[in-house]
């Protein structure tokens, strides 16, 4: 039962998109998040609505996989647009008991919410075009300088890697705990969500001791192969960039230039 | 002979308390030579891990010498040349593995060793068609069967150019395919690439092939010699509550019941040669 959950979201498919170095997604990423924050009219939007269209039509990926990662934060959409349509102060349209609608808090409201689903969208896109392994070699790459100043890189995407290689041992792990808890009679499914809670202890305790056996075995047979932290490491995978990899990034950049021209010239 | 591994009086001591020391290892001597395929058994406790830890430094001796190649284990310098001549695979396949798919692991141990990029993918593909795994060099490891999760180990192993694979009970997880799986790759690599093999087992079957046996009671060596001459004492391995192999307990009992047989029989063959004389 617990088999069928997917590591990350990434979607398999060979694009335009997918074949880009991560690091330049990673980077694309941050800087369109940043376009995306500086907007301040509606007007703007078309450039990022255009960037973001243009990159999901290359990407080849269903456009319903989007609309699936925005489900979880729908909560939060909700509440930023209901926080902002009562909150925002200026021409009232309609009162609703002590909480006014204003002209100005409706248009804010469906601005930040606009912002809100193109950041999650647009975030999204970089984790189902970018495989795992791809973006933990992305993120270690692009940490790589900043190691002289003390940020753990290399160790950083070893703890990744370790924890994508063990997901679905842990899972199968805890499928079996479960099923033997339950033959000697616990009860998973039954009563209100404390007591749901409750009956997870005798799941946890084996699951994390088995855990601490396993890292313990792990970092054994890992010092066996000679693993000694980062230093004269190789990679058998390189990253390389590709002419590509510099166009997706202009375009990028072209954005919030665009989007920056627009907000103080 | 060369000798390949040189252990010397071992002596290990763990604290089990504040006050108790509990030796595992009670002066150890054994020698293992270059291209042998050396067989370790005896039942839990008896110390036979712990012996194979110490043969490529992750354990150091409390007392004694351990010589890996000419090379002293408590000698810091020479601890990541040991480790690459003496590698080593462990009993938990899942536990083992460290990389999401199965090349980039069998890659992990020349990635630390600062291999060249090229080199490693040439090794890496040498390896993975030395156990037979080629044409799973994509897939991620959780969806191997354990026999498999094993040769990629042995990969990841091999993939070193190691001199002697130290194999610490390689086989107690898997099913009867998958230990045929494992074993045919260990005796095909002693063979054809002349690795030496330290196989720690305590499937006595899995013994019967090897070059040498040595059987471990209590941190110590009781008995060593050629599967014949160490199956041959039947009584003996049984009283140190020991299996031996079917066939040769098989003839035991024949004897007992006083058919005129000989008492060294190792396998089906040899048995059924022997009854139809």
């Amino acid at each position: 039962m617990l088999r069928d959950i997917t590591i990350g979201q990434y979607y398999p498919a060979a694009s335009a998109i997918h074949r880009l170095d991560p690091r330049v997604k990673i980077l694309s990423t941050f800087v369109y998040m940043i376009a995306l924050f500086v907007v301040k009219n509606f007007v703007d939007y078309t450039y990022i609505l255009v960037f973001l269209g243009a990159s999901i039509f290359l990407s080849k990926v269903p456009f319903s996989y989007m609309i699936k990662g925005l489900k979880p934060l729908f909560l939060i959409i909700t509440l930023t647009f209901g926080i902002n349509i009562f909150m925002t102060k200026g021409e009232v349209l309609y009162q609703l008991g002590p909480l006014d609608i204003t002209k100005e808090g409706i248009s804010q409201a469906v601005f930040m919410a606009t912002r809100l689903i193109l950041l999650i969208i647009g975030t999204s896109l970089l984790t189902l075009t970018t495989s795992p392994i791809n973006l933990t070699d992305g993120i270690e790459k692009l940490l790589n300088p900043f190691k002289k100043v003390g940020v753990p890189a290399h160790e950083l995407a070893m703890m990744m890697t370790i924890a994508l290689r063990f997901i679905p041992t842990l899972l199968e792990e805890t499928d079996k705990i479960m099923k033997a808890q339950m033959a000697r009679g616990a009860d998973f499914e039954s009563g209100n969500i404390l007591k749901r809670a409750k009956s997870l202890v005798p799941l946890l305790v084996p699951l994390f001791i088995s855990a601490f056996r396993r890292a313990d075995e792990l970092a054994m047979a890992m010092e066996a192969r000679c693993y000694r932290g980062g230093e004269n490491r190789t990679r058998m995978r390189e990253l390389s960039l590709h002419t590509r990899d510099f166009i997706a990034f202009i375009v990028t950049i072209f954005v919030l230039v665009a989007v920056l021209v627009n907000r103080f010239a | 002979m060369e000798k390949m591994i040189e252990i010397i009086d071992l002596v290990y001591e763990y604290r089990k308390n504040e006050e108790e020391k509990v030796k595992a290892l009670n002066e150890v001597s054994l020698n293992v030579k270059k291209g042998e395929f050396l067989a370790v058994i005896g039942h839990n406790g008896s110390g036979k891990s712990t012996m194979a830890k110490h043969m490529n430094a992750l354990l150091l001796p409390s007392g004694g010498k351990v010589y890996v190649h000419g090379l002293d284990t408590l000698d810091e310098s020479s601890l990541w040349n040991i480790r690459q001549s003496a590698g080593m695979v462990f009993q938990n396949p899942d536990n083992q593995i460290v990389a999401t798919i199965v090349e980039e692991d069998v890659a992990f141990g020349l990635e630390n060793l600062g291999v060249d990029p090229k080199e490693i993918r040439k090794r890496v593909k040498e390896a993975l068609e030395a156990v037979g795994m080629i044409e799973f060099s994509k897939k991620g490891p959780h969806l191997l069967s354990g026999g498999q999760k094993q040769r990629i180990a042995i990969a990841g192993v091999i993939a070193m150019k190691p001199e002697c694979i130290i194999l610490d009970e390689p086989t107690a997880m898997l099913d009867p395919v998958g230990r045929k799986e494992v074993m045919d790759t260990v005796k095909k690599l002693n063979k054809e690439e002349g690795i030496t093999i330290v196989h720690i087992t305590h499937f006595m079957d899995e013994a019967v092939d090897a070059d040498r046996v040595v059987v471990m009671e209590e941190g110590n060596v009781v008995l060593e010699g050629k599967p014949k001459e160490v199956f041959s004492q039947v009584e003996v391995l049984k009283d140190l509550g020991l299996d031996v192999p079917q066939v040769t307990e098989l003839a035991y009992r024949l004897r007992k019941e006083g058919i005129n047989i000989k008492e060294d029989i190792l396998t089906v063959d040899e048995m059924v040669k022997c009854l139809c004389q």
